[in-house]
């Protein structure tokens, strides 16, 4: 084996001097941070908009059950603050003063704001839907009604004010609407549930879509992730490239998706405001509040797109990480 | 100490220079462990005869060879099983004096930036410039554009690509994709190079140019084996050739 000793110029010696002549011609960056694995725009495209969609629809259901979240917590403030007590008519006892006493009692209460008894004549007009007008309610036992308001965010304990009710005006009964308000609670949170699983099924959907997808993409650049392979590359560095690209798609496809979804709300709450007069716009309103979603809405909106980018990129870092640990 | 090559040595930084050292006191103080080394290699692939049998030998760091043969003798399976993208069906490769038949592959791909290697087809990737892809090893390492930038447009330029830097590979000639592929393996200046007919699209005289490189990283340290059947390059050197034929290896001294 000989050692060549041919008089060449010195690699490294030869650089100052070419380094002088280019200096100034050496761009900042000639690097143009060109993704490692080249973009398939055709799959890519097709990739973000479903993405795009499932972000929409995840939008769509995540801002639904936020909108019932949000008007069901003020049905039940409003229910639950108010309280009532109904007394029925007894022929041995003076229907006045059992209510002045009730009132008095009611009054005693802590947390409680007023207590207003309805009179005669008020509980009377509140049959007049079921029974008609003009007709004589003298011979007629109309229970009366007293309503309690209480002092916002105040659940006072009704024991006490039930027990001296029943000692002090038999036949008095107090409601407190607990039935209702749990009835409502359950009807909401099986909204914001379901809205919830609907969201978790758009998620792993998008997931199934990103793994074959990448799938896909590591199998057209399998010249690629070898040479990458042969000039020292991980899988790490190679799953990450991967995560990068993928990301930047899932995260295109979710602002787009969620973008939608926010203007489609927007729409949305403008139509309903120039119902609001209209029966078909009270109901509406009725039921979904003003339709315009909270910031919290916003919020939710937000991170779901950027929620579904992190997937996007986390499952192709998981799925190129299992197809090069199975492929050698 | 004395067989540290000097000139650009005082370039390198500290952790590399450290490297250097260890690798030099360790191959010419306590007996060098061969950059490879073969023991009863064979390979056959799939049910079919073995291409290759009976490997035994040995290349010692800092050696300059020509590995040889008629076409179809094995000489890119053989770069390949040194490679380890192909695994030999019987005997054992150890490389930088690691036996590799149960190496992980973090240690693969320790090994693997140790080595530098120039494909016969090229391997280039068609949608990264020249310079992009002659700077790859180091940016997969996860090394600093600016740090290497330089370095990547002075070997661009010694190899007459100067111009070329900025085009992608498609629109590049075969002597020119050649004299790529070789950059992007010098640029990290393994311990071990291998090269598949590295000089068989260019020019008598850009041949000779593309092999004083050769020499020059092999006097830097590098192990260099050449694949090629091409004589009149191989002539203008005396060293060590393995010649290939008939799957069996013939070592001319």
């Amino acid at each position: 084996m000989s050692r060549m000793n041919a008089p060449q110029p010195r690699l490294k010696r030869a650089a100052p001097q070419k380094e002088q002549g280019g200096a100034k011609r050496l761009p900042a960056s000639l690097s143009r941070n060109a993704p490692l694995v080249p973009v398939d725009s055709a799959g890519g495209q097709a990739l973000a908009a479903v993405i795009a969609i499932l972000t929409f629809l995840a939008a769509l259901c995540a801002g639904g059950a936020e909108l019932v979240s949000a008007s069901s917590a003020q049905w039940r403030s409003e229910i639950a603050r108010e309280v009532t007590i109904q007394i029925r008519p007894n022929p041995q006892r003076s229907m006045e003063d059992d209510v002045a006493r009730a009132v008095v009692l009611a009054r005693q209460t802590p947390g409680v704001e007023t207590a207003q008894p309805f009179t005669k004549e008020e509980s009377e007009r509140l049959l007049e839907p079921w029974l008609g007008t003009g007709l004589d309610f003298k011979d007629l036992p109309v229970p009366r009604l007293i309503v309690i308001k209480l002092k916002e965010d105040e659940r006072p304990d009704f024991g006490p004010l039930r027990q001296s009710l029943q000692k002090d005006v038999p036949g008095a009964t107090l409601d407190d609407h607990a039935l209702w308000v749990s009835r409502l609670s359950t009807m909401a949170n099986t909204i914001i549930g379901t809205g919830i699983f609907l969201v978790a099924l758009v998620l792993v959907a998008a997931g199934l879509a990103v793994v074959f997808a990448t799938r896909g993409a590591m199998a057209g650049n399998k010249e690629v992730v070898e040479v990458l392979h042969f000039v020292g590359a991980n899988d790490d560095f190679i799953a990450k490239e991967f995560q990068r690209r993928f990301f930047r798609l899932g995260l295109r496809g979710s602002a787009f998706g969620a973008g939608g979804a926010l203007v489609l709300t927007i729409i949305l709450g403008l139509i309903t405001r120039s119902w609001r007069a209209s029966p078909a716009g009270d109901q509406i309103e009725a039921l979904f509040g003003a339709f315009s979603i909270s910031w919290t809405g916003y919020l939710v909106v937000i991170l779901i797109a950027l929620l579904v980018a992190l997937v996007t990129g986390v499952v192709s870092r998981l799925t190129v990480r299992r197809f090069l640990n199975g492929n050698g | 100490m004395a067989g540290i090559p000097s000139g650009h040595f005082v370039l390198l930084s500290r952790r590399v220079q450290a490297r250097v050292r260890a690798y030099y006191d360790e191959e010419f103080d306590e007996g060098a462990a061969p950059s490879v080394h073969f023991e009863n290699v064979g390979v056959r692939y799939g049910m079919g005869p073995e291409v290759l049998r009976d490997l035994t030998f040995s290349i010692e760091p800092n050696s300059f060879q020509f590995l040889t043969g008629p076409s179809g003798a094995g000489k890119t399976t053989l770069l390949r099983l040194i490679l380890l993208s192909v695994k030999p069906t019987r005997g054992l490769i150890s490389l930088f004096g690691e036996d590799v038949s149960r190496i992980s592959k973090n240690e693969l791909t320790g090994l693997r930036r140790r080595m530098g290697v120039v494909f016969q087809d090229f391997r280039l990737l068609d949608h990264l410039t020249t310079y992009e892809n002659v700077a790859l090893p180091l940016r997969v390492q996860g090394k600093d554009e600016g740090s290497y930038r330089a370095e990547v447009v002075e070997l661009l330029r010694w190899v007459g690509l100067g111009d070329r830097m900025h085009m992608l590979p498609p629109v590049l000639s075969g002597g020119e994709k050649q004299r790529a592929a070789i950059a992007r393996a010098l640029i990290v200046r393994p311990d071990l190079l291998l090269a598949d007919e590295p000089t068989g699209n260019v020019d008598p005289s850009l041949a000779k140019r593309l092999l004083r490189l050769f020499i020059e990283l092999n006097r830097l340290g590098t192990s260099v084996v050449i694949a090629t059947h091409d004589f009149s390059l191989m002539d203008q050197l005396n060293v060590r050739r393995l010649v290939l034929g008939d799957g069996r290896l013939h070592i001319d001294e």
